[in-house]
């Protein structure tokens, strides 16, 4: 029987389980760890003397009575306001994405279309962008915004991450463009439509497959991001990124490392419900440049 | 497509593009030609009743307008780019001809600042490049031998560590490392030195960060391969299997070979995320021991109160024409591809 036969247990495929097996445990157990940590007291989470301290509280329980703490968070949301980093964090990954799309569809549809050599050459150009690193960008940025008076402003740092996010996003759409069939917009304008109209009534309402993955993108970038964050905002108007760093600064001093711990842990929530809830967008999003390309 | 039909579509992209990343590499080169103003310095001569002593102060309130007159400092051509905290070239020209061996010449050059932020990037992205493909490719063909049911949860906890915030995920891994963490006083114990930490020597720190990285982008090469190989053709295997093909040969001569294009395109990425290094560097507080070019540029645009955008832009500079430079063999393949389909 070929089941059986596939279902034997080689020690080809022993060795491919193990290896499986130890990069999830290596994958899952830090997150594990600090989530599990995050609601111990600092003695407890570094506990030099016995790691078990860790997973059962012992510290946790001889200082506040329970084996779980919430004061980790109640430091880092409360008393440092945390809050008002994440409506910030909110505010710049919701119109960054918001923007990002509506740019990139617009000029990703006109790449897939458009057969003109000057169309590869914008997406060469995009790809040479891409590989800029930001803090040279960054370098560049800093004195004219100084000049003119719009460094630490919100609205500046969406627009800058629109334009760093704008090489990657004309990448995924103008090949996700390429998969809808040409026919669909030319018989459109074929009954009379413009190019415009033929885009808004025959690809828009069928993009979103597309749009939804790039989005989910644009939005890791816009949310991960260090770079543009700490150095084009200032202490007023800080995302959580460089928040979380500037903690660590004021933090280890004072010992309220948990704090920071605790941060950790509510900026990597928001990831993991992503994960869970588009892990196949995900992936096919990964392998999108990479399978048609 | 009409060309003024096309200029209307990307306009927006376009426009944001130019002014954002395009023009600051302009401005970049600008800044980089030029450095910071001098203090003004007054020469005041006071005479009492036993001669004249000449004093020089700093004159606060001259120097304060000529930087706002002239923020961009003063022109000093491409001297910031051959000074000792860049390309040194007078100070190699010095190590060349006192090193006695080509060792000594070695150590010199990599202890100027430029030297060595060059060496742990370029060693970081020899490093965790090929030893990220060849384990993704390895978990890749692993996963795709597991049972379906647990095909989908194994993939979703790979990508955690991919998609967390880097700045955040080498934080978590930090912690653990740290002499008191879970994963530091661990090795104290094996190795029995109470002492050791990972922080301490430039070699474990340069692992230390290595081991982060190939953790955080191992997913990425792991997906790729992954989704193809779901693509590779059936009947191909089926083929080798009645040729007698056992499962490790047909895996390198069928699968292998149908993953290469896949190996190119995630060699390019990698390339460029590895090569701006950046984040790890922060969050492990490793600036002792390990700076990367990215970080150096942080550092300048970091000094307190007085930015060095001279010295930064000449950085920069010097880090796009190495991120140039890794690109160009990509950018001539696709350009002969490119050309192959038009004819």
């Amino acid at each position: 029987m070929a089941t059986q036969l596939e279902n034997r247990l080689t020690p080809g495929r022993l060795i491919a389980f193990l290896l499986v097996g130890l990069w999830l445990i290596i994958a899952a157990f830090p997150f594990l760890w600090t989530f599990w940590g995050s609601f111990k007291v600092q003695a407890d989470f570094f506990s030099k003397a016995d790691w078990t301290n860790a997973l059962w509280g012992i510290n946790t329980t001889r200082e506040t009575g329970d084996a779980f703490t919430g004061a980790g968070y109640h430091g880092a949301w409360v008393i440092e306001g945390f809050w008002e980093n994440v409506i910030n964090t909110g505010i710049v990954v919701f119109f960054t994405v918001v923007i990002s799309l509506t740019f990139g569809t617009l000029g990703g549809y006109a790449l897939a279309r458009s057969g003109f050599r000057y169309a590869f050459w914008l997406l060469m150009a995009a790809l040479v962008f891409r590989a800029m690193p930001h803090i040279t960008l960054v370098s560049g940025y800093l004195l004219p915004f100084f000049e003119w008076n719009i460094w630490g402003k919100i609205p500046t740092t969406i627009i800058v991450l629109v334009a760093i996010n704008q090489p990657f996003t004309l990448w995924m759409l103008h090949s996700f463009f390429l998969n809808i069939p040409k026919d669909l917009d030319e018989s459109a304008m074929v009954d009379g439509c413009t190019r415009f109209q033929a885009f808004g009534r025959v690809i828009v309402p069928v993009m979103w497959p597309g749009v939804i993955t790039t989005g989910l993108f644009s939005f890791l970038l816009a949310y991960n991001d260090f770079t543009v964050t700490a150095m084009l905002l200032n202490e007023e108007n800080e995302t959580i990124i460089p928040a979380i760093n500037s903690f660590l600064g004021t933090t280890q001093v004072e010992g309220k490392v948990m704090y920071a711990v605790a941060a950790v842990v509510s900026a990597t929530a928001p990831l993991f419900v992503l994960i869970l809830f588009f892990q196949r967008q995900i992936v096919s999003g990964l392998t999108a440049g990479a399978v048609k390309g | 497509m009409k060309h003024r039909t096309f200029f209307w579509f990307v306009l927006p992209t376009l426009t944001s593009m130019l002014l954002f990343i395009a023009l600051p590499i302009v401005s970049v080169f600008v800044q980089s030609l030029f450095v910071e103003h001098e203090q003004v310095l007054v020469v005041s001569e006071s005479c009492g009743p036993f001669g004249c002593t000449e004093s020089t102060s700093i004159d606060i309130e001259a120097t304060e307008k000529l930087r706002e007159e002239k923020p961009l400092g003063q022109f000093n051509g491409f001297d910031t780019y051959i000074n000792r905290s860049h390309l040194a070239v007078a100070e190699i020209g010095a190590a060349w001809a006192d090193s006695a061996t080509f060792g000594e010449f070695r150590r010199t050059v990599g202890d100027l600042p430029f030297y060595r932020a060059l060496a742990f990037t370029l060693t970081y992205t020899a490093v965790v490049t090929p030893m990220v493909i060849l384990l993704g490719m390895a978990i890749a063909l692993g996963v795709n031998r597991l049972p379906g049911l647990i095909k989908g949860p194994s993939i979703f906890v790979s990508l955690l560590p991919f998609l967390v915030t880097p700045l955040v995920g080498s934080l978590i891994l930090f912690w653990m490392v740290d002499g008191d963490g879970v994963i530091g006083a661990t090795i104290q114990l094996i190795f029995d030195d109470p002492n050791l930490s990972l922080k301490a020597s430039a070699p474990l720190t340069w692992t230390m960060l290595i081991v982060y990285g190939i953790w955080h982008t191992l997913p990425f090469s792991f997906i790729t391969f992954y989704a193809g190989l779901q693509t590779v053709p059936g009947d191909v295997l089926e083929a080798a299997r009645v040729d007698g093909a056992t499962g490790w040969q047909s895996t390198i001569h069928v699968t292998v070979p149908h993953l290469m294009p896949l190996v190119a395109f995630v060699t390019l990425m990698l390339l460029m995320d590895n090569f701006r290094v950046f984040e790890p560097i922060v969050s492990f507080s490793a600036e002792a021991h390990a700076r990367s070019l990215s970080w150096i540029i942080f550092n300048d645009l970091r000094e307190s109160g007085n930015p060095l955008y001279g010295s930064a832009g000449a950085t920069s500079i010097l880090t796009i024409i190495g991120v140039i430079i890794l690109l160009t063999p990509v950018l001539i393949r696709t350009w002969r591809d490119f050309n192959r389909k038009a004819h």
